[in-house]
């Protein structure tokens, strides 16, 4: 068997016509660019977690997965042996005590989904076809929004199933759960919004990562310093205002402000215009970022 | 049918003229496009597939208006990107798939014709590998796979040649002459090299800092001429038989111009080969050569550029 298959391989290689048919034109249905883009998005999204690419491209992504719901499975353990009355973690202060997860896999996985394209130049062939930059943007965002949803929802079902299997109240427990989940669909736009725009700037995939794991880590850094210092000196409302200046004290303060959860800063919002203000800027970094986003590629597609 | 017609078109930039009242017809077939660089090729590409508005004049591909129709017209045309635009760490085929998906065709779709047009290019069990260790000229194949994907009914090739060696370069023309033969697909293709289109393309339209020189059918620019080349023996005692043959013409009553050894004798109509032949016969000199000489391209684009020095250094590359 592998002879024969040598021997074809070799004479197809040498005349190139041994298994030719004649060229055949294609008569099947040609989606819009409804379904280009839609394509592209489940491209994207597939991507970000290393499927349909190589092994390695796999362990990033997936290795912070693990770490993502380790935590989670740990403390759905825990309460179930412990027999809890109570949650030991909300499920909206999970994304915040373990940010430094998907902190990174933001880093690691937004300039891989809109860098390369920029790095190898093969924009041309994306705008040579029915797609625009405008369902491209959209594609590559839906993408790594949708990316990190499932990267931030997981932990928190297993939080949920948890809390069933311990028998906690069940209409309370949903009730919490599904506020969750539109919480952490935020800070998933969030954080793709101002990964995909700083990724997109540079063609240099390391560069990117380096920018985005700083302005994260960084902020919240600098935000945490502030406000621990100004909550001591007794100003709490300087220090709940201190919270606007990181994309992670900015959504706390925002899901408290939405969702009247307990914050996870030492100081949340600061009154009603404080909550008002958070929500306010929380949509309008999303929105913003998104335009920037666009802005930049209809610039690149016309250049 | 015209494939692509433009009529005045005009593209400026802030400082310069991209492309200046451009009229030209592409009719069906391999047309080549031929400049030097900046002559205003890629600009005429980007508003042909409707990426870039015209600052004046209209056009029109696959009769479809690029102004307002350019999402059709870019489901129905190829394009083959001039630079280097392929990731280096997937393979040919996946590359090539993610391209037919991203012009519509549903995946299982996408993977025949894949493989099929991979094959048609010339890319066999490497199409497997990543393009980052691919040849030059694979991928060139490459580019050109992705743009044929979708089973256009037009493809527009920049540069295909590029950064090709000459046997590189020879397949490639074959190939996109193929693409019409075999495939039935129309072909505008661009070079700054006139040579290679000569044998490649029915039709060649030429321009330079955006103006349009010349569009003719290729056997027109190098249609045959009433010039006659004739190349005669030394006489039996060694001398030179040309100045005889010389004087023996224009005794004939042809009009001859002297090239070193050769004769260019312009003939009016059929009856001037046989006065060549009676004449050159009646002196006695064996006669080594008598031939129709045609024109190249090159002389045609030599002639026009006279009167446009400025890009003398491109015709000399040509």
């Amino acid at each position: 068997m592998p002879s024969s298959e040598a021997v074809n391989q070799s004479s197809a290689r040498g005349t190139g016509v041994i298994h030719d048919i004649g060229y055949r034109h294609y008569e099947g249905p040609r989606g819009g660019r409804r379904q280009i883009t839609r394509a592209l998005y489940v491209h994207s999204l597939r991507g970000v977690f290393g499927l349909g690419r190589a092994a390695k491209s796999k362990i990033m992504p997936m290795g912070l997965a693990t770490f993502m719901v380790l935590p989670a499975a740990i403390i759905v353990a825990v309460m179930i042996f412990m027999g809890a009355e109570e949650p030991l973690v909300a499920y909206t202060s999970y994304a915040i005590i373990v940010q430094a997860v998907p902190a990174i896999f933001l880093a690691a996985q937004a300039p891989q989904t809109v860098s390369r394209d920029l790095r190898f130049h093969s924009l041309p062939m994306y705008f040579s076809r029915p797609l625009t930059d405008r369902d491209y943007v959209a594609a590559k965002w839906a993408g790594m929004t949708s990316a990190l949803f499932i990267l931030l929802a997981a932990p928190v079902v297993i939080l949920y199933a948890g809390a069933l299997l311990g028998k906690l109240d069940f209409m309370e427990q949903t009730g919490d759960f599904l506020l969750a989940l539109v919480a952490v669909l935020l800070l998933a736009a969030l954080l793709s919004g101002i990964g995909l725009l700083i990724a997109s700037l540079t063609p240099r995939r390391g560069l990117g990562v380096a920018a985005i794991i700083t302005l994260l880590a960084g902020s919240y850094t600098v935000v945490s310093a502030v406000q621990g210092i100004t909550y001591e000196l007794g100003s709490e409302k300087l220090a709940g205002w201190a919270g606007l200046f990181s994309p992670m004290t900015l959504f706390d303060g925002a899901q408290v402000a939405l969702f009247g959860v307990d914050s996870n800063t030492p100081a949340g919002p600061p009154g009603t215009i404080g909550k008002v203000v958070f929500v306010v800027v929380l949509l309008a970094v999303i929105a913003g970022s998104y335009a920037l986003l666009s802005l930049r590629y209809k610039k690149v597609s016309h250049s | 049918m015209s494939v692509i017609a433009t009529e005045e078109l005009t593209k400026r930039y802030p400082r310069v003229t991209a492309l200046d009242q451009l009229t030209v017809d592409v009719p069906e077939g391999v047309t080549g496009l031929v400049g030097a660089n900046g002559a205003g090729k890629s600009t005429l590409i980007k508003i042909l597939l409707g990426l870039s508005p015209a600052t004046e004049g209209k056009a029109r591909v696959l009769g479809l208006d690029v102004a307002t129709e350019g999402a059709t017209i870019r489901e129905r045309v190829g394009y083959m990107p001039e630079h280097d635009c392929l990731p280096p760490d997937v393979s040919a085929t996946e590359f090539v798939m993610h391209m037919a998906r991203m012009s519509g065709l549903p995946s299982t779709a996408a993977r025949e014709r894949t493989a099929d047009t991979l094959r048609h290019v010339g890319l066999y069990e490497e199409r497997y590998r990543p393009i980052g260790g691919y040849s030059t000229g694979m991928k060139q194949r490459v580019k050109l796979a992705q743009a044929l994907v979708h089973d256009p009914r037009l493809v527009l090739l920049d540069e295909p040649t590029n950064g090709l060696d000459p046997v590189g370069r020879d397949e490639m023309l074959d190939l996109i002459r193929r693409i019409h033969t075999d495939f039935g697909i129309s072909v505008f293709v661009t070079s700054h090299l006139l040579g290679e289109l000569e044998r490649t393309c029915d039709h060649v339209v030429v321009v330079d800092g955006g103006k349009l020189l010349r569009a003719q059918a290729t056997k027109e620019f190098t249609r045959t001429t009433g010039v006659f080349t004739v190349e005669v023996d030394t006489n039996a005692d060694g001398s030179d038989g040309t100045d005889d043959a010389q004087t023996a013409l224009v005794g004939a009553g042809l009009p001859v111009e002297r090239d070193g050894r050769l004769l260019h004798v312009s003939v009016a109509d059929e009856t001037g080969y046989d006065t060549i032949r009676d004449t050159i016969d009646g002196l006695g000199v064996g006669l080594v050569r008598l031939q129709q000489r045609r024109h190249r391209i090159a002389e045609v684009f030599l002639g026009e550029q006279s009167q446009a020095p400025q890009t003398e250094k491109e015709t000399a590359d040509a």
